[in-house]
């Protein structure tokens, strides 16, 4: 078996300009180091800080393996802290979300903290008189993780001492989170109507790439568009549709379609698919909501911003944002083989109830585990994770479009089916896979 | 089929023969099958999500998909069982009626199985013109710990 640990070589050697080596996909150890090396040295998505509204009240989530806590503190910060109990390691709260009081207190033996992590109180004291404690991690609180952005309410972690800003790393994808906020008048958006959660037994770069790969809805999800035609057959296209249609549709638009929606890569792996069109730019015009906009952002902004219905735009490794419907993906990986998707929808102030619906029928409609959409996503991608175990050919082919000019720029706009908003990611990946590993 | 309670019976066999068509003719036209995200506990579907909220329509587009070859999530095909705990009749009013039915749902396809449990809350409606009387004006299921995260359910639980 192949030790990928200490031979950076041999990880560099997995990616090559136009495909990538299997292992990138089967490799436990390259799960563990992945999440060591680019999880952790990464900005990833953690959560949104509508959902910590209160003092007090706390998410808890895994990023890179890790237990985390994300606080919203008396000042109205976001901190976020390791779940772990400075004692022993007993996680301070096991609930997904909650509201802990004015402090957190250790279910096992009563340490207690400050929202901000430091050190309040613990039994027994007198029996630590004259030991190291306080003098070493386990007396110093809980372990706050330091690199943390709030970029307009949504929240950014990067766990490792060192590593890029979270502006450096983003760079101009940024733009992605900006149009979904500013599509609220108020420009606020706060996370409502729960979370859809997948298991999917791939992979994760799998879904990842796939969330960039616009040749596959016309055979991928034949058998569910070719449906929606049929029930839909007869009526004129000016025929106001009822959401679910005018969502579903879209999927069946072929080749010519895709290719034309235009995409766009930047450093880091980041991208956005459709930078001309999409398939959620032709839904209904709402005139009021429009008038909003205008009053809120003035006439040209208010257009800019709703001209813009990005496919999805990657925000690398961890994130996909669509600015209409006001929904996000998160990619969060489990092991080699086994990932966790989840599906958010947002509402955004000011605007009418119907953005917010079209976010959770889009959301249901296409990424909930009961999916007529994704049952063939999913099957297919774990048939990939099963089919990839064949012998004969070892690589995935990135090949479409491929133009060695590619490899010296970092911002490039190209065709929607060039199969470059993958590469890109894969480039990025062995940026980061090459790096030592975080502390 | 007078009793609503074989009526709840029947359509969970007709689902677990594989009869789809069938199942889809027990809705009436206005009738929905829901599946919140917040199992007993939510009050509607529009307020928060749900796993699946579906009109006639969307049931239709459903059912359709599975009937065709290319639906690639079918190959293996999948099945389910339905064990139903006996129906409980919860209110009576005029021609209208709700059970509960508690279950356990096994959905098998190729080497996996899901197991799933709950309970399903139907709202019936007397239907003199179908032969089974009743016609479905909505099916709630509510799954036990619904928002953990789940694999593909692929039929009608």
């Amino acid at each position: 078996m192949t030790s990928y640990r200490h031979h950076p070589d041999r990880i560099a050697a997995l990616v090559q300009d136009d495909r990538v080596h299997r292992d990138l996909y089967l490799s436990d150890e390259i799960f563990e180091l992945e999440q060591e090396r680019l999880f952790a040295n990464t900005w990833v998505f953690l959560g949104h800080a509508s959902q910590v509204p209160e003092a007090g009240d706390f998410v808890t989530q895994e990023v890179a393996g890790r237990p985390l806590l994300m606080v919203r503190q008396p000042d109205g910060a976001v901190h976020v802290m390791y779940n772990r109990c400075a004692h022993k390691g007993t996680q301070l709260v096991t609930d997904e979300s909650g509201n802990t009081g004015r402090f957190f207190r250790c279910p096992y033996h009563a340490w207690t903290y400050k929202l901000d992590g430091a050190p309040l109180g613990l039994p027994l004291k007198n029996g630590y008189e004259g030991t190291q404690l306080k003098a070493c991690e386990s007396g110093q609180g809980l372990s706050v993780v330091k690199h943390v952005k709030v970029y307009r309410d949504f929240v950014f972690v990067r766990l490792a001492d060192a590593g890029p800003t979270f502006e450096d790393y983003f760079g101009e994808v940024l733009g992605a989170i900006d149009n979904m906020v500013g599509r609220s008048p108020e420009g606020k958006l706060t996370v409502g109507g729960g979370v859809l959660r997948n298991i999917v037994h791939c992979n994760w770069k799998m879904y990842l790439e796939n969330i960039n790969d616009t040749v596959h809805p016309m055979s991928t999800h034949e058998s569910a568009t070719k449906a929606a035609e049929a029930l839909w057959e007869g009526h004129a296209p000016t025929d106001p549709k009822p959401m679910a249609m005018e969502q579903i549709l879209p999927f069946g638009s072929g080749y010519e379609f895709f290719d034309k929606m235009g995409g766009r890569v930047f450093a880091n792996g980041h991208s956005v698919l459709g930078v001309n069109f999409s398939i959620h730019s032709n839904y209904a015009q709402l005139p009021e909501y429009e008038a909003a906009m205008q009053a809120a952002h003035g006439v040209e902004r208010a257009a800019d911003i709703l001209q813009r219905s990005p496919q999805n735009s990657v925000l690398y490794p961890s994130l996909s944002v669509k600015g209409s419907p006001q929904a996000i993906r998160v990619i969060r990986p489990l092991s080699a083989d086994r990932t966790l998707i989840e599906a958010w929808s947002f509402r955004a102030a000011g605007a009418p109830a119907l953005l917010f619906e079209r976010a959770m029928s889009y959301n249901r409609l296409v990424f909930s585990p009961m999916s007529v959409v994704a049952h063939d996503d999913v099957h297919l991608f774990e048939s990939i994770q099963q089919g990839l175990r064949a012998g004969g050919n070892e690589w995935v082919s990135l090949h479409r479009n491929f133009d060695a000019a590619e490899l010296a720029q970092s911002t490039i706009t190209t065709n929607g089916t060039n199969e470059l908003l993958m590469r890109n990611q894969f480039r990025a990946w062995a940026k980061a896979m090459a790096a030592e590993a975080a502390a | 089929m007078n009793d609503p309670r074989d009526f709840i019976a029947h359509e969970a066999a007709l689902l677990d023969e594989r009869r789809f068509d069938d199942w889809l003719a027990l809705f009436a036209d206005e009738g929905h099958y829901w599946v919140p995200l917040l199992g007993a506990a939510q009050v509607d579907p529009l307020s928060h999500n749900s796993l699946a909220y579906e009109d006639r329509l969307l049931l239709q587009l459903r059912v359709a998909r599975l009937k065709n070859p290319r639906a690639h999530s079918q190959h293996p095909a999948s099945h389910s069982q339905h064990v139903l705990q006996p129906s409980r009749i919860e209110e009576e009013m005029g021609d209208e009626v709700r059970l509960r039915t508690p279950f356990l749902y096994v959905e098998a396809r190729g080497e996996s199985q899901i197991l799933l449990s709950g309970t399903a809350r139907h709202h019936l409606v007397r239907s003199p013109s179908t032969p089974s009387g009743w016609a479905i004006r909505q099916k709630r299921i509510d799954l036990l710990n619904a928002s953990r995260a789940l694999p593909a359910i692929q039929l009608f639980i």
